[in-house]
């Protein structure tokens, strides 16, 4: 079902899918070693190899993996365990509310599917294909992009988890290889940063999660979140106002 | 089995709040203030999880240069707003994270 576009202004289907997992190739040298260590932490935790195994799949949420692992291996209750994951995750559906309006002629199938595959890592070279479509390019397509990157991106997580469950205790604590993730996180970000309401956005979220780092359940994450939401508005609705004296 | 209970619980809230927007939001027109603001949600949510990785130390806050991770984190910022290169980014960040603590105990 060919249709009639411009030639040059279109990416074919695998072409879209292929690119989303070169996009995410740049991620995994971060993603394998925080897949590791969670596999190793969560058996130190006691929590079986299946159940570990099983939580990447069924929840695939890394940060609130780790995050879970934590409380079980302190004895928190299942309540206290499920309340940290809902609130960590989120900020999910910030990055959902932000995807909605380039998937919206989706069928109702491939949004079930790409909403399973909502990472931080798929959502952040997503985000930025869809953007970039802002100069030109189709993106009849697009939706392909998002599978490669999140397929690529769960399949790696799969594997490394697996990795840190079955070899794990071979991994060097004293390399510190959990700092690849904010790493990671650095290099997606920071070249996002190209103008003051952004940057404003970033420093004030930043910020914000410092100060209520002591919230209970990880509130913070989110709370902070908003507050750079609201500043990167402030700043560009100020920077929209005809100039005045002063 | 209260395990795996808890397990599936999760994965489900966290699908919940991944899938629900996609779902709704596509039919709804936004109101534009919405819309802008959901321009704004990397920088914010990725930052969010970044700074407290850098300047907190088992909770207190470590704004100095004999934090480690903070300088290391700085100096990967700068590489990564330079080169846009992720693979840059990790390899500055990791070397500087290892030169620093071996530097400053």
């Amino acid at each position: 079902m060919r249709k009639s576009v411009e030639p040059g202004l279109v990416s074919g289907r695998g072409q879209e899918f292929f690119s989303g997992v070169r996009a995410e190739l740049p991620l995994l040298p971060a993603v394998i070693p925080f897949g590791m260590i969670y596999g190793v932490l969560a058996l130190e935790a006691g929590i079986p190899a299946s159940l570990a195994l099983g939580m990447s799949s069924i929840v695939f949420a890394g940060s609130s993996q780790f995050a879970a692992t934590q409380l079980i291996g302190a004895g928190a209750s299942a309540a206290v365990v499920v309340a940290t994951t809902l609130i960590l995750n989120l900020r999910h559906s910030l990055y959902s509310s932000s995807l909605a309006p380039f998937l919206s002629r989706l069928s109702a199938r491939w949004k079930w599917l790409l909403g399973y595959l909502l990472t931080d890592e798929a959502y952040a070279v997503t985000i930025a294909r869809y953007r970039r479509s802002e100069n030109g390019t189709s993106l009849h397509h697009a939706h392909w992009f998002f599978l490669g990157a999140g397929l690529c991106l769960w399949t790696t997580w799969q594997m490394s988890t697996a990795a840190g469950v079955f070899l794990g205790a071979q991994i060097p604590r004293d390399w510190s290889l959990d700092f690849t993730l904010p790493l990671t996180f650095i290099g997606l970000g920071v070249p996002t940063l190209d103008n003051r309401p952004t940057l404003a956005a970033a420093l004030v979220g930043g910020a914000a999660a410092v100060a209520l780092a002591g919230l209970p359940y990880r509130l913070g994450l989110m709370i902070a979140a908003l507050a750079g939401i609201i500043a990167g508005l402030w700043v560009d609705r100020r920077a929209n106002l005809p100039s005045e004296a002063g | 089995m209260l395990l795996w209970l808890t397990v599936l619980t999760m994965g489900a809230v966290t699908y919940v709040v991944r899938v629900t927007p996609i779902l709704l939001l596509g039919k709804l027109e936004l109101p534009p203030l919405i819309l802008r603001g959901l321009r704004y949600v990397p920088g914010a949510v990725l930052s969010a999880i970044v700074f407290p990785e850098l300047v907190l130390r088992e909770g207190s806050l470590a704004l100095s240069l004999d934090n480690p991770r903070l300088l290391a984190g700085v100096l990967a910022a700068l590489v990564a707003w330079r080169t846009r290169s992720m693979l840059l980014t990790l390899l500055v960040g990791m070397a500087a994270l290892w030169g620093a603590t071996a530097l400053l105990g």
